[in-house]
């Protein structure tokens, strides 16, 4: 493991050095190596096998104010030498923009801690069939109206990342990633309905159990059986935990550099406002110890640090790399690449808590379709999920749409739920919004 | 012009030093098991991208993927390994990972016979080189320029432009090597506009499968810019879409990706295969009104669905997938063909060597029929006319689908009147084919810009219809 990090340095820092001879005022270069298998069962026998190999270096170079890129998925020295150039070649037909170039020095990451990410998995091709196997066969077994399958997958994978650039800063971290899926169909008469549930994690002793991911697949997908439509209203809206980040990423990409200073956001000139109630805190945790977002250092190398986004329902500061936070006249809040390790806070509330909150409206399990517009915040969305009456759960429903306004739909959020135990880098519990539209019948 | 296979050993096997002796020999290795199918992809591929931001030459970006996949099929499972070095050494060892899914035992490989028969539905160009880069430069401020000057509202204006140079190799145990060299070209306009506080955006783009040059035909790029602002400004006036269940009538085009969600996804092999498909078991039977005949057409010159070969290196096809409303065809790749006893319709499509080939669409429309599209509109007492969309998904499971118009107006009294913002139409697919009550005689196909995603790979599709009517369908607004 070491001798492939040093290796894949040796690479970054050749890179940078050719792009320097090429005359590039300054440079920047990411490399990674990803290998792994990813195996797929159906209805009890093996389907897929597929042992993955992913190589690939991007660089970029500045001459003064102009910049180039490129990439490629070939390491050999003829292809990134190659690459080099055509980035350098690029560079001389771009246009010169006072706000391009490195990130300042004086941010790099000084220091590279241990985020403890790296936890292969050292698994043959049949314990991980085996693995997936009870998976689908918990799923199977659960009820007779189970009668098909899309499968169940084990995935493992480990990756090395470096990435350098001329201010002399040079990163390098390994990371793993396994996971454990599974999607069954469920008939009864004429509905067939189909559903999926998973498990992702760092470590693979903190994986959920096969089986437990196959039950829940099975349930989720029996829930959904014989869906009603609703007719069109008003209503009070709990988004499940499981659909609740989407929320969250709307709201990301709606405070991102990029949408501000192109103006093409509905959360404008928004800092220092309150934009959820009082009672909502969103934080972003980068340094999170075996955390599926981590990282020490974002992509153009600037040292991330945990912060609050929005505290007490006000918003504290967008989400910034070095090139939008020189245009907006702002300091970098070190999110190239995005924002790591998010999470919203919780009230003590569970999930059966917020049905009897909301007595009458609808819980959202799924939604489909592109029906979000970051201009406007105008948001129109396929749904699924279930029809709730005395704060209790009556039938599920599908073929409907909600639709409102971001803006709106974040200030009307009344409870946040405990029930923050789902999979992935997103920590939330199920939404409750005050109202929405419903279309249907 | 050099032929594609040509161009391929050039690109591909020649610098790695490799001949037909080691496609054998890699082969060999393959059918070394008992697998009833193996195949080796090599590709090479090169984009070049160009971003116009604030009026300058923001970004540029130059990439390259080169690599083979390896593929062993026996019955339903599949063994499958990827390098991004082509050289013999890791292709020998990719050859052996993948067919260890498969039982001991040897298939004897067939010599290598060039299949040189491939149509040329496009030519087997660079569309990197067809024009200077001061000229692809002298484009993306063109546009920028144009969009600007169509109304002073216009405050920002971003211009992309994406070159693709992508070169196939396949080698199937038939002993088949066929080739493909794929050129794409796309760009797009998307603009915000500002009024008194408010702000809308719209975009509009194209595309196909030849040189640059194609976008200063018929003055085609500087429209796009137009249409970009024309769609924002609409915007601009729209007021809230209606929510319930209403008449809808879809605008020719691009409007059809209705099709792909609705009906096309659902009519891929695998799905069927699998009985996971809302329309599982019911070929032969009525599916939709009588008006509808729906076509995947792999074989248009230069559009952006269309392949020479498929990624299997089978021949494109014109495929019928419902003819008057009777459901006639799936879209097959070779496995699922096989294991459903019937051909390949040349859809095996896959994002990339390091992906998987599985059924795709190429490009899916509807024929037209004899409707005049006014006549349509005015048949609508209280309903929506929808001519723009941004994308759809379907739950090919349920059959439901979900769209959203990016450009849409209420109809009133046989009168287009206001326009409206944010209508998402849901759906369920077999059902809304029934609904089909008027077919325009209009047919029209989009403008190249189709995406498809499915099971995490991304492919270049098209799709198309005339104008139709649907008497009834779901419009998620927010004026309940």
């Amino acid at each position: 493991m070491p001798e492939k990090l040093e290796q894949l340095k040796q690479v970054v820092e050749d890179i940078l050095s050719q792009a320097r001879s090429q005359g590039a005022s300054a440079a920047e270069a990411g490399v990674s190596a990803t290998n792994g298998i990813a195996t797929t069962v159906r209805l009890g026998e093996t389907e897929t096998i597929e042992h993955n190999s992913d190589n690939g270096m991007g660089i970029t170079v500045y001459f003064g104010q102009r910049k180039g890129s490129a990439s490629t998925t070939d390491l050999s020295p003829e292809a990134i030498k190659q690459t080099v150039e055509a980035a350098c070649h690029i560079a001389r037909f771009t246009t010169d923009d006072p706000y391009s170039g490195l990130a300042n020095a004086e941010e790099m990451l000084a220091e590279q801690p241990d985020l403890d990410l790296y936890h292969p998995w050292d698994i043959t091709v049949d314990q991980a069939i085996d693995l997936a196997l009870a998976c689908e066969t918990a799923a199977l077994e659960t009820d007779s109206r189970i009668q098909n399958s899309e499968g169940a997958s084990l995935n493992t994978a480990r990756g090395f990342h470096v990435y350098g650039n001329s201010h002399g800063f040079l990163g390098a971290y390994p990371s793993t990633r396994h996971s454990l899926s599974c999607s069954v169909l469920a008939q009864d008469g004429n509905s067939m309905q189909r559903d999926y549930w998973y498990d992702t994690s760092r470590l693979p002793e903190q994986l959920a159990t096969p089986e437990s991911i196959g039950k829940k697949t099975a349930e989720r997908t029996l829930a959904r059986l014989n869906p009603r439509k609703l007719k069109t209203r008003t209503v009070p809206v709990i988004f499940r935990s499981d659909v609740a980040p989407s929320l969250l990423r709307s709201f990301i990409n709606a405070i991102r550099g990029s949408s501000l200073y192109r103006k093409s956001t509905f959360m404008l000139d928004k800092l220092g406002q309150q934009v959820f109630p009082e009672h909502i805190t969103i934080s972003e945790n980068p340094l999170l110890a075996q955390g599926l977002g981590s990282s020490a250092y974002d992509s153009d190398g600037v040292a991330t640090r945990a912060r609050k986004i929005v505290e007490n329902g006000i918003l504290n500061s967008y989400v910034l790399d070095a090139y939008s936070s020189r245009k907006l006249g702002m300091a970098n809040t070190g999110n190239a690449g995005g924002v790591r390790n998010l999470s919203i806070s919780q009230s003590d509330k569970t999930f059966d808590d917020l049905l009897r909150e909301m007595q009458t409206g609808l819980v959202v399990t799924e939604m489909m379709g592109q029906g979000v517009n970051p201009v406007t915040g105008d948001y129109s969305r396929g749904a699924a999920g279930f029809w709730v009456e005395n704060g209790e759960i009556q039938y599920p429903v599908d073929e409907i749409t909600i639709a409102g306004n971001l803006r709106d739909m974040f200030s009307m959020l009344s409870f946040t739920g405990n029930d923050t135990d789902n999979p992935g880098s997103i920590k939330t519990g199920s939404w409750l919004v005050e109202k929405m539209t419903i279309a249907g019948d | 012009m050099p032929t594609s296979l040509a161009l391929a050993t050039q690109a591909i096997l020649e610098p790695a030093c490799l001949d037909d002796k080691h496609l054998e020999q890699i082969m060999g290795g393959l059918l070394s098991r008992q697998v009833d199918y193996a195949d080796i992809y090599f590709q090479s591929s090169k984009v070049e991208s160009w971003v116009l931001e604030d009026g300058i030459i923001k970004e540029g970006n130059f990439n390259i993927e080169k690599g083979a996949g390896l593929r062993a099929v026996s019955g339903e499972k599949t063994g499958f390994a990827y390098i991004d070095e082509i050289e013999m050494p890791s292709l020998l060892e990719a050859a052996n990972t993948a067919c260890a899914i498969a039982r001991a035992g040897q298939h004897k490989s067939q010599p290598i016979s060039n299949q040189t028969v491939s149509p040329n539905l496009y030519q087997p160009i660079n569309p990197l080189g067809t024009m200077e880069q001061s000229q692809k430069i002298e484009l993306l401020r063109s546009l920028d320029a144009q969009a600007r000057k169509q109304d002073p509202r216009v405050s920002q204006v971003i211009v992309s432009l994406v070159a693709v140079h992508d070169t196939v190799l396949i080698y199937s145990n038939s002993g088949h090597l066929s080739s493909d060299v794929r050129p794409l070209v796309r760009v797009n306009v998307s603009v915000i506009v500002e009024d008194k506080g408010r702000r809308e955006q719209g975009s509009s783009g194209g595309g196909a499968r030849t040189g640059l040059d194609y976008f200063l035909e018929q003055d085609r790029a500087l429209g796009f810019a137009r249409k970009a602002v024309q769609q924002a400004l609409v915007n601009l006036e729209a007021v809230s879409a209606p929510a319930g269940m209403m008449p809808v009538v879809l605008g020719s085009g691009w409007p059809g990706v209705l099709l792909h969600e609705a009906v096309g996804h659902g009519l891929e092999g695998d799905f069927n295969r699998k009985g996971t498909s809302a329309f599982s078991g019911r070929m032969g039977e009525k599916v939709a009104s009588d008006l509808c005949t729906v076509v995947d057409d792999g074989t248009l010159e230069n559009r952006r669905g269309s392949l020479n070969i498929d990624d299997e290196g089978i021949a494109s096809e014109n495929t019928v997938l419902i003819e008057n409303g009777i459901l006639k065809g799936y879209m097959q790749d070779t496995m699922n063909a096989r294991l459903m006893k019937t051909r390949s319709t040349g859809n095996g499509r896959r994002e990339s060597y390091a992906h998987l080939p599985m059924p795709r669409m190429t490009n899916t429309y509807m024929l037209a029929g004899q409707s005049d599209p006014e006549e349509i509109i005015r048949s609508v007492d209280k309903g929506l006319f929808a001519v723009n969309f941004g994308g759809g998904q379907v739950d090919i499971t349920s059959g439901k689908f979900v769209f959203s118009a990016s450009e849409a107006y209420l109809i009133e009294k046989g009168k287009i009147t206001h326009p409206v913002k944010g209508a998402t139409l849901v759906g369920d697919g077999p059902e809304v084919m029934t609904q089909i009550s008027m077919v325009g005689n209009d047919l029209e196909l989009d403008s190249g810009v189709g995406v498809c995603g499915k099971e995490g790979q991304s492919v270049p599709v098209g799709v198309g219809q005339p104008t139709l009517k649907i008497d009834n369908l779901t419009v998620g607004g927010t004026d309940a």
